[in-house]
């Protein structure tokens, strides 16, 4: 009966494993991208940088059809023109990221749209917001394996001044030259794990995957390594139970997953113990000291 | 006596617009230094520019062969992010950074040493607690235990007893001066008239210009601080370039 209901769709059909592996890939790396975002108040900023993949894709798309690599390469050149446009206007004016992002979010979407129809086909479209997780092909497995295992090398590369621009950036720029550098490689991070969302769930919704197990571990954890696991887990978990939802009941996978993440974000804003609204409303009395 | 820190002709600003105009001077290595005068006066932009965060627009800053990222910097009213979710030990800890670098472990003895600069601000057993959690004395005695674990020669303090009651002020006012007992240059923006001439043999009093500078008894007469009182604030918009 359980067996029936959780696992024998993975071992009876090979895309629902392929897409468990991929949607598991994604959240070892999306997710602790999706922590910092957070913690450095840019959590808009994924999804300005998702919308501004999207070009860059469009345009490998028309060159070679839904080629991997075409699309691929177009979406990684797009984002990170974006990313370093918008982090050097940051640095260099007073314009603030999210701003100098937000005049890039609905032109990168018109665009994209746009390139894409010239083209393809409303299923094409629909491909490209939303992705299609149950048609992932080896290719594209690897590349979300390859982007993961990069995220994660690089992000305990830059884990320190990551940590320290956010929490005390004059002291960092006190101490140490790496911010800048710790600050490009972390949006070169973002777009990788962007482009390879992309292929799974999507330029809408990559960012799902990111930002809700994220801000979900905000209720859960006080320290940031623990949120980073959280956050790991709660991807992982609505990976999963997002794609047995899709298998029993028919809905779309990718948006399922991402609506479980949303599920689980719920349930820690009402119940999480560090500052859910339960625990707020209902602090329990006071201490003696 | 060596000079620790060299200026000559220093302008320092923002825009163009000097904030710190034609400096001449220097601090002996192993000075207890007060630098005073108005607001808007050029104090924080001067350790802006000694440790090297602004770069002159005109004239130099000699260090003495230090590198300015050698130079342990509490900036006024840090911008820390109070909700970021790290602990007191962390923080202290990242006072290690020249040595532990990016990678670099933190072993028994650094451990200790974290330990230590934590008991010396009376922070024990604070270690496990949320920055968020803090007070504001308890904040900068956190920050003056990652001064400590710095161990630099020179130190420069931007406004360390700013709304920092006497206790907490005087703690730290001792941390100061076993600095200076240890031979380290110090450097401290202070509005206290009285904290600076009970505690600091040397003061620089300046108004955009440097107003005077030497032992404190000397420059923080009456003159001089009316002459710091009256400079204006202001940037001039219309102002011509300095011919100077």
């Amino acid at each position: 009966m359980l067996y029936d209901a959780f696992i024998a769709p993975f071992v009876e059909f090979d895309f629902m494993r392929r897409a468990l592996v991929g949607i598991g890939a994604l959240s070892l790396g999306a997710c602790p991208i999706g922590v910092f975002l957070m913690l450095r108040r840019m959590s808009l900023m994924g999804d300005a940088m998702a919308h501004a993949v999207l070009p860059g894709a469009a345009v490998g798309f028309m060159v070679s059809g839904l080629n991997l690599f075409a699309m691929t390469a177009g979406g990684l050149i797009a984002g990170f023109v974006v990313a370093l446009l918008a982090g050097l206007v940051a640095r260099a004016t007073q314009l603030k990221e999210d701003a100098s992002l937000a005049s890039f979010f609905l032109i990168s979407l018109a665009l994209g749209v746009t390139l894409v129809s010239l083209r393809g086909t409303n299923v094409d479209l629909l491909h490209f917001l939303f992705g299609n997780i149950l048609a992932l092909d080896n290719e594209t497995l690897t590349l979300i394996a390859i982007s993961a295992t990069v995220t994660l090398v690089a992000l305990a590369l830059v884990y320190r001044p990551l940590i320290l621009e956010c929490v005390d950036p004059n002291y960092l720029r006190s101490v140490s030259r790496s911010g800048t550098v710790a600050h490009l490689l972390f949006l070169a991070l973002v777009v990788i794990n962007l482009v390879s969302g992309f292929h799974a769930l999507g330029t809408l919704l990559a960012v799902g995957i990111m930002m809700l197990p994220a801000v979900t571990a905000r209720f859960w954890a006080r320290d940031i390594t623990t949120m980073i696991l959280v956050a790991i887990g709660a991807g992982l978990f609505s990976g999963y139970a997002g794609l047995v939802l899709s298998y029993h009941s028919g809905l779309a996978s990718g948006p399922a997953v991402i609506l479980v993440a949303g599920v689980l974000y719920f349930t820690a804003l009402l119940f999480g113990n560090v500052g859910g609204l339960v625990r707020q409303a209902f602090p329990g009395r006071h201490l003696e000291a | 006596m060596t000079a620790q820190l060299q200026f000559r002709n220093l302008t320092l600003g923002y825009d163009r617009h000097p904030a710190v105009h034609h400096l001449d001077g220097a601090v002996q290595s192993g000075a207890l230094t007060a630098v005073v005068g108005p607001n808007g006066a050029g104090k924080s932009t001067l350790f802006k520019g000694i440790v090297g965060l602004l770069r002159p627009l005109a004239g130099s800053i000699s260090r003495n062969g230090i590198d300015p990222r050698d130079i342990a910097y509490l900036p006024q009213a840090a911008e820390i992010d109070r909700s970021f979710p790290i602990n007191v030990y962390d923080m202290v800890a990242m006072g290690l950074w020249q040595r532990a670098g990016l990678f670099g472990g933190i072993g028994r003895e650094a451990d200790g040493k974290i330990h230590a600069a934590i008991a010396a601000v009376g922070l024990t057993g604070f270690e496990r607690r949320a920055i968020g959690t803090l007070s504001g004395g308890q904040m900068q005695r956190m920050l003056f235990a990652r001064l400590l674990l710095q161990d630099a020669r020179v130190i420069v303090l931007d406004e360390p007893f700013t709304a920092i009651d006497a206790k907490t002020s005087a703690d730290l006012l001792a941390l100061v001066q076993r600095w200076h007992g240890e031979g380290r240059t110090v450097l401290a923006a202070l509005h206290d008239i009285d904290v600076v001439k009970s505690n600091f043999p040397e003061t620089l009093l300046l108004a955009r210009e440097k107003v005077a500078w030497g032992p404190t008894g000397d420059v923080l007469t009456p003159e001089n601080l009316l002459k710091a009182r009256q400079m204006c604030e202001a940037f001039d918009d219309e102002a011509g370039r300095c011919a100077a």
